[in-house]
């Protein structure tokens, strides 16, 4: 998959050269930021303008929010017994001093 | 939720504990033993060490608990004495822990200069080779045991500052507020070490994925 033509030289159409755009390689700088919803919305507006023509970026959002995701799947829950009653016992010693 | 300093909840909960409370520290633990052992195995080279330093972590709140005052969360608390002791017992181990040594520099862009088109093509700066698209994996493998032994790798990896903020957010679910007052870091920093430690985390997780 190829990030469509998007850029000051796109495909013969011309396009001022003031245009404000961001390239793929700014984007995955940005991307971080804006999950945590930190962009400044002047930046965000062309950041989703560029997620709107350009597939691989897209990929990229979705694979920093699958890490993001995977990282909180690290999160172990349950305590093992043994260790919740060496904990409470502990806590029972804190308490007498 | 944002909110960087004890709350209602966790000052009642603070009282029974300090009135010595059995219920109310088998909560405590409850809550956060979890988190609290997969941080210290992001420090550390094995379970046993991490189970060891949560142990410590777990008499080290204990031992603080009278003198807490609130100026941070009791979560961002517990979390700093865990991660503290964590960082010690790495430390000490790092000459036997081959990973540690291969974290790179801090200038190391978020994906590779060669993945884009360069400055002489009609494009530059865009997808040379772009991401795939991973909702197309099925969940076993994003989420199963292997996929989940390269993240736990993959941070263990991070300089010590990027590994610290993206196990308290990412993993122990704490605010950006929470991260900065307990590292004592401005907001922008943050932003910075937790984009960083994402996008290699990402990048390891490509390479495990894409293979």
């Amino acid at each position: 998959m190829r990030a469509r033509g998007y850029g000051r030289r796109s495909n013969g159409i011309s396009m001022a050269d003031n245009t404000e755009h961001i390239t793929c390689q700014e984007v995955v700088d940005l991307v971080s930021d804006y999950i945590e919803a930190a962009l400044p919305s002047e930046q965000a507006a062309l950041f989703e303008q560029h997620l709107n023509f350009c597939g691989g970026c897209m990929n990229y959002v979705e694979q920093l929010r699958t890490t993001v995701a995977s990282v909180g799947a690290l999160r172990e829950e349950a305590v093992p017994a043994d260790v919740k009653a060496e904990l409470l016992a502990a806590f029972r010693d804190w308490r007498r001093t | 939720m944002t909110s960087a300093t004890v709350t209602r909840e966790e000052a009642d909960l603070l009282e029974r504990l300090r009135a010595g409370d059995e219920r109310a520290f088998e909560a405590l633990v409850e809550s956060y033993y979890g988190t609290m052992l997969s941080i210290a195995q992001t420090y550390v080279r094995t379970r046993s060490v991490a189970e060891e330093v949560v142990q410590d972590a777990w008499l080290g709140v204990l031992k603080g608990l009278d003198r807490f005052e609130g100026r941070s969360s009791l979560k961002t608390w517990i979390i700093s004495i865990v991660v503290n002791i964590a960082k010690t017992r790495g430390v000490r181990e790092s000459r036997s822990v081959p990973f540690a040594t291969l974290a790179a520099g801090d200038d190391e862009p978020a994906v590779s200069a060669d993945r884009f088109r360069s400055a002489n093509d009609a494009f530059p700066g865009h997808w040379w080779t772009p991401p795939a698209d991973w909702r197309a994996l099925p969940q076993d493998v994003l989420l199963g045991r292997e996929t989940l032994h390269v993240v736990t790798r993959a941070i263990a990896a991070l300089p010590d500052a990027q590994r610290t903020v993206i196990t308290m957010r990412d993993l122990a679910g704490c605010s950006a507020e929470e991260v900065c007052e307990t590292l004592a870091i401005s907001e922008g920093n943050q932003r910075v070490l937790l984009h960083r430690a994402r996008a290699r985390v990402r990048a390891a997780l490509e390479r495990h994925l894409d293979g």
